[in-house]
């Protein structure tokens, strides 16, 4: 029991980022009608927003300590970040929380991106086939994370979490259950909650502002809100852009679970691909329903009692294909998604 | 011999009863017009023939089969062809290929796997769809990139297309709709023509009364989602009823 | 299409002499070696068959290098079971994938449009998820499948040749190197072995094109609807051509393994499955010479580019003044050797926007610019 909570709750971390992802998927395919392979690249870009904080923040100035040598023998150089000679404790309270931070950072760089994006490439695929809006979105997808790796290089970088949210919180204990039977990294639950926010904030956004109301119309008709004499062109920008914040800042607060290298966008982009089809094609609800609960499944299918067992039936290592193999019985038994109304994307 | 029974089709969409209790039964080498007011429930009866809709209750027999839960090409198959009110062409092939494709599904059936068989060969169902063009008038526009076609040769393309499957019964949604006199007049001849000559069976949808009286044995009125008359033509322009429900109204 | 016999023969004849004068042809651009010549045939192969897919229905797959990597170990285990003969390989690389092609074409064909790319895309990620750790006991894994020599090889003659070969013939021998305007020629057995079929393949995507079976394909690209209300069940029409696509997919995958004797799962990944893509739209989809030009272009590039390094770059722009030198130095350095990935999304993407018909299609029209007609070429 313990055990399967505890992957419920280790599960909620990447569906978390999978519902984030699919969320902005799901906004960008609904309003516009494309579909945006470059998703994912903006998660990735979004995590190395934070890697970049976290490295300017440490720029140090180096002085010799005359008095100590290193190991060759050598007098000690002394790295000190800028920061905390110029803010003292202030200072390094600044660098500890660089993740957080960078969240401010973030927003207006995504936005600034998905501007950009919108304006200079996808706009001009409105009217292109399919074919040629998922092509041209996945060379940029390319484009971008090779971008990445000519200054990151290919390796993860590590980007911790501020020092108060590091170790494990006992929530067993609080449940009754036996002290360490269910620990759980503090910052997992920050990302939780955090990605929570963010949903919450979405739904709200859609839910209660006349932008919202005009977004949701044209999800449900394009061509009648276009004939209303809204200006969606604006619109859809700004739409983009938000979808491109929610990615951005969903991957800033994901590098201390795991550290980003330059290939995570397209990893997890094609894991959100998969939610949102699970979801139902054009259902934010959907999206985010769907990407909790892969999420989990992921987690729980990782234990090795279920691992064992499905190596008697001879397929090892489900936790690496669990995913696709709910999705294809997803697909076989209800082919429009979990939460998708009918009609939708059957063209 | 009635080849086509529809009995007691219901079609609900919401709030709004879109076909009520409709009959209509369509004998042999016969053609049948419906005609209606606008939202009388025209298309949405013609639906219910192709496998678009399902009713909500009723019957559609076809030649002693149900057509209700057929897929749309089970449904050509069984030999009812339909002729589209707004073009539905194959735009990036010929005016040839075009003809070509349901004459060759109306050979080999819904699936032929044949991929080294050499288009050049099909001689027999090549000169089929070009004397299928001939009689429909297209027969110098055959090498034509479809795209490439005026509006109203589009639409004799649409009809050629039906009617080189030689199908048991053709359905025909408003075949003139937007055509000038002249070209209204000359589809008229072909239909007549191949109706004539072929002896195809047709039910068509029509707003010009020109054409239906021209064309039609019997005619169906359809008002209000009901079957208000059936008759010969020379008894539905008499009729009361239909001048209030639709003659009244227009002219 | 009444002059099609003559058009397509010499079109045919064309392309049978342009791949025999291949080793020649390529030698002025230093493209002549076995390696390369080899993967142009090979990827050549691969794009045909994708554009028998992509190019006449415009169903666009995001999974086909999945068929090239099972081909690969099809092949491979038939070496390590059998012998080095290459012909078990090849015909179990073709059969493989054509199982593999049934069962994931029948998934993702139950629906279309962008549904389509990316369940293909999703089966791709599963397929490399399974061959690099799932079912590491057939697929080794991350180390990749390989010939080792306690292999059963239960054919394998006492003097037959240690590497793969077709009945004792050398897959890896150069049998000719001929001077050619002063650069070397190689004339290899692998590369013929493969041109081979790659003429065939040709020959078949040709064939399949010009069939009542091709019309149907190429009526499916542009009103799948009505095709369906014509009485034609489109379906089984495109589970055939997503099969006979991933056959000609096994077909290459199995080619390189006769070439190379190894399969890995890196040759199943998304990006080998979108180099693919970029191949055939590249080289112009729906047309028959595009997607093997843009196989070859593509695979040029790549092993031009990649070998490319600073050095190299300095004694091209040793002629600037020095400032200048490192300035254009630092602006290339990021799109050659291992930043060719970088050029090829670029490439990508500049294809997509400002060329959608590909090299054949950019050549078509201005084929007609210049002639001033308005004749629709099919090349």
């Amino acid at each position: 029991m313990d055990a399967i909570l505890l992957q419920i709750l280790n599960g909620l971390d990447k569906g978390s980022a999978y519902a984030l992802i699919a969320l902005g998927l799901t906004l960008i395919f609904g309003t516009l009608g494309v579909v945006n392979f470059a998703h994912g690249a903006l998660f990735m870009i979004g995590a190395f927003c934070a890697v970049t904080l976290n490295k300017v923040f440490a720029l140090s100035s180096i002085t010799i300590d005359p008095t100590k040598t290193d190991f060759l023998g050598k007098p000690l150089q002394v790295k000190t970040p800028y920061l905390e000679k110029w803010f003292g404790d202030a200072g390094l309270a600044i660098m500890d929380w660089s993740v957080p931070l960078a969240i401010i950072v973030s927003i207006p760089i995504m936005m600034l991106i998905g501007y950009v994006m919108e304006r200079g490439l996808i706009r001009h695929f409105y009217k292109r086939p399919h074919a040629d809006q998922i092509l041209v979105t996945f060379g940029l997808a390319i484009v971008l994370q090779e971008i990445i790796k000519a200054f990151y290089g290919a390796n993860p970088i590590q980007t911790p979490a501020p020092s108060t949210f590091v170790g494990t919180l006992d929530i067993g204990v609080y449940l009754g259950f036996a002290q360490d039977a269910i620990t759980y990294p503090y910052w997992r639950l920050v990302y939780f909650a955090f990605a929570c926010l963010v949903i919450f904030a979405v739904f709200a956004f859609l839910r209660f502002t006349t932008f919202g109301m005009v977004v949701r119309a044209g999800m449900a008709d394009r061509e009648t809100v276009g004939l209303l004499g809204i200006n969606i062109n604006k619109k859809f920008t700004i739409m983009f852009a938000l979808a491109a914040c929610v990615a951005g800042v969903a991957g800033v607060m994901y590098t201390p679970i795991n550290s980003p290298n330059y290939h995570m966008g397209m990893d997890f982009l094609v894991l959100s691909f998969v939610v949102v089809v699970v979801g139902g094609m054009g259902s934010l609800p959907g999206a985010v329903l769907a990407g909790f609960l892969l999420g989990i499944l992921e987690s729980i299918a990782s234990m090795n009692v279920v691992k064992q067992f499905f190596e008697t039936i001879f397929i090892p290592s489900i936790d690496q294909i669990v995913i696709y193999l709910v999705a294809v019985i997803v697909l076989l038994v209800r082919p429009r998604g979990l939460l998708g109304h009918k009609g939708m994307m059957e063209d | 011999m009635q080849i086509l029974e529809v009995k007691g089709v219901n079609k609900r969409f919401g709030g709004l009863q879109a076909l009520n209790d409709v009959n209509l039964s369509v004998s042999e080498g016969s053609v049948h017009a419906i005609i209606g007011p606008n939202g009388a429930g025209k298309s949405t009866l013609l639906n219910c023939f192709i496998g678009r809709l399902n009713p909500d209750s009723g019957s559609v027999t076809f030649d002693g089969k149900s057509l209700l839960g057929m897929k749309p090409h089970e449904i050509n198959q069984v030999g009812v062809s339909r002729v589209f009110q707004t073009p539905e062409i194959f735009v990036d092939l010929t005016v040839l290929e075009n003809v070509m494709i349901p004459a060759l599904a109306h050979r080999d059936g819904a699936f032929k796997l044949n991929p080294f068989k050499r288009m050049r060969q099909e001689t027999a169902i090549r000169a089929k769809a070009i004397d299928v063009l001939e009689d429909i008038g297209l027969e110098d526009k055959i090498d034509m990139t479809a795209s490439s076609m005026s509006r109203g040769d589009k639409r004799r393309l649409e009809m050629a297309m039906g009617l080189v499957q030689d199908p048991k019964l053709l359905l025909l949604d408003e075949p003139t709709a937007g055509m000038s006199r002249a070209d209204t007049n000359n589809t008229i001849d072909v239909l007549k023509h191949i109706g004539d000559s072929r002896g195809i069976t047709m039910v068509i949808i029509e707003h010009d009364m020109h054409v239906v009286f021209s064309l039609a044995d019997k005619i169906s009125v359809l008002a209000q989602g009901t079957v208000i008359v059936e008759d010969v033509p020379g008894n539905i322009k008499g009729n009361p009823k239909v001048q209030e429900a639709y003659l009244g109204t227009t002219n | 299409m009444n002059n099609s016999k003559y058009s397509d023969s010499a079109l045919l004849l064309f392309f049978i002499i342009m791949v025999v004068a291949g080793p020649f042809l390529l030698a002025p651009f230093g493209g002549s070696y076995p390696d390369l010549l080899q993967k142009f045939a090979i990827f050549g192969i691969f794009a045909i068959g994708f554009n028998i897919l992509f190019g006449l229905t415009g169903y666009l797959s995001f999974g086909h290098a999945v068929f090239l990597g099972v081909g690969s170990y099809g092949a491979v285990w038939m070496f390590k079971l059998l012998s080095y003969n290459v012909l078990p390989a090849l015909v179990v690389a073709v059969v493989v994938a054509g199982f593999f092609s049934v069962v994931i074409g029948y998934i993702s064909l139950r629906r279309s449009g962008i549904y389509f790319s990316i369940l293909t895309l999703a089966f791709a990620q599963m397929m490399f998820n399974v061959a690099y750790s799932v079912a590491t006991p057939i697929t080794n894994g991350e180390t990749g499948l390989q010939i080792y020599n306690d292999d059963p090889q239960w054919l394998q003659g006492a003097d037959s040749p240690l590497t793969t070969n077709l009945f004792g013939l050398k897959m890896n021998e150069v049998f000719w190197r001929p001077e050619f305007l002063g650069f070397e020629a190689q004339f290899n057995v692998g590369y013929y072995f493969c041109a081979f079929f790659l003429i065939i393949a040709f020959y078949l995507a040709l064939r399949i094109t010009r069939s009542p079976f091709g019309m149907m394909l190429r009526a499916i690209k542009t009103n799948q609807n009505r095709l369906n209300f014509t009485g034609v069940s489109t379906r089984p029409y495109m589970l055939a051509a997503f099969v006979i696509s991933g056959m000609y997919a096994g077909l290459a995958g199995g080619l390189w393994a006769c070439m190379d004797p190894l399969a890995g799962a890196e040759r199943m990944q998304w990006t080998a499955s979108g180099e693919v893509v970029l191949m055939t739209i590249l080289g112009g989809a729906g047309t028959m010479l595009g997607p093997v030009l843009g196989a070859g272009f593509i695979k040029y590039f790549e092993a031009i580019f990649s070998k490319i390094n600073d050095q190299v770059l300095h004694s091209w722009f040793a002629f600037m003044p020095d400032g200048m030198e490192n300035v254009m130095v630092a602006i290339v350095h990021p799109f050659v050797g291992k930043g060719w990935h970088l050029t090829l999304g670029l490439l990508f993407m500049m294809i997509v926007i400002f060329l959608p018909g590909g090299l054949i299609g950019g050549l078509t029209s201005l084929g007609r610019v210049l002639t001033g007609r308005g004749r629709k070429s099919k090349g």
